[in-house]
């Protein structure tokens, strides 16, 4: 069995925040790198697949990323969790455009590994546009479900029931073939940490560097960033916890009265 | 001017709020606003859709009954290639995302999702430029999507209101290609478990978030919700992690409220979070970080440390 998950290193703001030059994106010195928090989940539910699975131990999870060298970071966090491989599909200029851009860079090394599931989060937490995974499938050929909360799927079996979630927590359970795309949500694990000794044998393991396949024409571009408008914004409440929850229950006794 | 193509969304019979919300921000792009209507009996679903602004229904008869992926990837793409809209909006729903962006690869179009503002430009409308948020809802961008080839975008629920008023819209009839076979297949809908407690009647909300960040501290705020009268509730990661119950969270796949006060504490304020509780008559968030987006729907603001906050709150009630 062996199990491909793609992964996003995301970038997450401080309590700060600057343009570059050109006002097409944010500083990248008021950024912080960390993996995305779904394909944690992704990556976590790839490893226990591969540990329920017939062959066990002879399975095999692979973890690609597109990005420069500052990404391999979040593989190296996948490998110390657990997976076997990692490929980084180096980021040519304007390869993380968009989110088809990206999927394009991701299909060829993804398709050569011949994976019997692929698993992405169902987002990524800094451009909230949920469309690589299902993207990719599609560039695969692959059939997928988006937004994914519980998956069975037993070894060799030509179909997998999985828990597709809809708003209001309603569940389609839904019957899919198998090679599959599954978009991965939070709640259906609790990843794993790795710890320290994980971490280091995490270094000998076979991190790969590939180029991507010619990007295509973007999908999208962005024109401006900005603040965004707090015209009508909060009236913040000022002082010391005392004064600020004086003037709350205030604010809540007066309206519930 | 090129046309509008909408594809509704419908569940269990009836078609959903963001379509009617699509509807809205389809009149608003300019140009024939034509619905797409998939189902097992299209027409049943009709009045959910003839409403002001609609030029045109096409109703498309699917074996399913449910919405599957496949499906409706290939009638959209069919009626793309029959129709060559200038724009197609699908909702930034869990079904959208099913088949949106697989479209777009495919066809090489335009793409933007969890867009809450659209305009059209260039001499003959033809390039669209869609607003959306980046980083956590802390900036926004303006996108600009390729002029010459259909735009696929999928807007924010609940960013447009629901178009209303008398429709009159022409209906025609579509079967779009082989119906061929589906890989993923809807089996059936399993509801989420029932619960006593219901957080949609309360009047005042406590909800917290990951700024709580202990499971261990979770008695503490049952505590504190019911010295002050409130309901306890939460984001989905306390939920994910089983810290509280699902019948207790607020947001896209929880529950939407709408209590005379809603107090947010250590809530960032995700687009999926708001999308439950925005509409809350009065919002008070209380968060470590000036730049949350929470304050952007808050109504009373504190930048603190919730616990701090949490220890005062307690004497007061
Ligand atoms: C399809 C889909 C559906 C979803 N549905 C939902 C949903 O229904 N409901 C939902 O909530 N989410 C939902 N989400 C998840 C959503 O995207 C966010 O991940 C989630 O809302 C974040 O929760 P949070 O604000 O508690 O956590 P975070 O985003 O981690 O925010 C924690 C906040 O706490 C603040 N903080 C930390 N420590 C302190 C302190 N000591 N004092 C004060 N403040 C502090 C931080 O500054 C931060 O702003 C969904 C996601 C997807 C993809």
């Amino acid at each position: 069995m062996k199990i491909v998950v793609c992964v996003k290193q995301v970038l997450a703001l401080g309590d700060e925040v600057e343009f570059t030059d050109d006002g097409r994106d944010v500083d990248p010195d008021f950024l912080e790198l960390s993996l995305n928090e779904w394909d944690a989940h992704a990556t976590e539910e790839a490893l226990r697949i591969r540990e329920r699975s017939a062959d066990g131990a002879g399975g095999e999870v692979v973890v690609v990323t597109v990005g420069d060298e500052s990404a391999a970071d979040v593989l190296r966090r996948c490998l110390a969790m657990g997976a076997d491989r990692a490929i980084r599909v180096e980021a040519g200029p304007g390869a993380l455009a968009d989110p088809i851009t990206v999927a394009r860079a991701l299909a060829e090394p993804v398709r050569a590994e011949q994976p019997d599931l692929v698993l992405t989060g169902v987002q990524s937490s800094d451009s909230v546009q949920a469309a690589t995974g299902t993207a990719l499938a599609e560039l695969l050929g692959l059939p997928r479900v988006a937004v994914v909360t519980r998956i069975d799927h037993t070894d060799g079996e030509p179909t997998a029931v999985v828990h597709r979630e809809l708003e209001g927590g309603l569940v389609d359970v839904t019957e899919v073939d198998v090679p599959a795309l599954l978009t991965v949500q939070t709640g259906i694990n609790e990843p794993r940490y790795a710890n320290l000794r994980a971490i280091k044998q995490a270094r000998e393991k076979e991190l790969a560097v590939v180029r991507p396949s010619p990007a295509g024409q973007p999908a999208c571009s962005v024109r401006r960033m900005y603040a965004p408008p707090r015209g009508e914004g909060a009236r913040m409440l000022d002082g010391e916890p005392a004064e600020i929850a004086a003037r709350i229950a205030e604010i809540v006794k007066e309206r519930l009265s | 001017m090129k046309g509008v193509l909408v594809v509704a969304e419908q569940l269990r019979g009836s078609v959903r709020d963001v379509t009617r919300e699509l509807i809205t921000a389809a009149a608003e792009l300019g140009g024939p606003v034509t619905v797409a209507v998939l189902g097992a009996d299209p027409a049943a679903l009709r009045a959910g859709v003839d409403v002001a602004g609609v030029d045109e229904i096409v109703e498309v008869r699917t074996a399913t009954a449910e919405f599957e992926n496949d499906v409706y990837q290939r009638a959209v793409e069919a009626l793309i290639a029959e129709r060559d809209p200038a724009a197609v909006l699908l909702g930034f729903t869990v079904n959208g995302m099913g088949y949106g962006p697989a479209i777009a690869a495919k066809l090489g179009l335009g793409f933007a999702s969890d867009v809450f503002g659209l305009a059209r430009e260039g001499g003959d409308g033809d390039r669209i430029v869609c607003r959306r948020a980046m980083y956590g809802g802390k900036v926004h961008a303006e996108v600009e999507l390729p002029a010459g080839r259909p735009a696929l975008i999928m807007l924010r629920p609940t960013a447009w209101p629901a178009a209303t008023g008398p429709g009159g819209a022409k209906v025609t009839q579509a079967t779009v290609g082989e119906p061929g076979s589906s890989r993923a297949r809807h089996r059936e809908f399993a509801e989420a478990p029932a619960s006593d407690i219901d957080i949609t009647t309360a009047e005042f909300l406590l909800s917290i978030g990951r700024g709580v960040e202990s499971k261990d501290d979770v008695p503490y705020f049952e505590a504190l919700a019911r010295k002050m009268s409130a309901t306890l509730a939460g984001s989905r990661p306390l939920i994910d992690s089983g810290w509280l119950p699902s019948a207790r969270q607020v947001g896209q796949s929880g529950k939407t409220v709408k209590p005379k006060v809603y107090l947010a504490l250590g809530i960032s304020g995700a687009v999926q979070h708001l999308a439950g509780m925005k509409s809350s008559d009065l919002i008070i968030a209380v968060n470590s970080d000036p730049e949350a987006s929470i304050f952007g729907v808050a109504h009373y603001g504190a930048v603190a440390d919730l616990f701090d906050v949490a220890r005062e709150l307690e004497k007061l009630f």
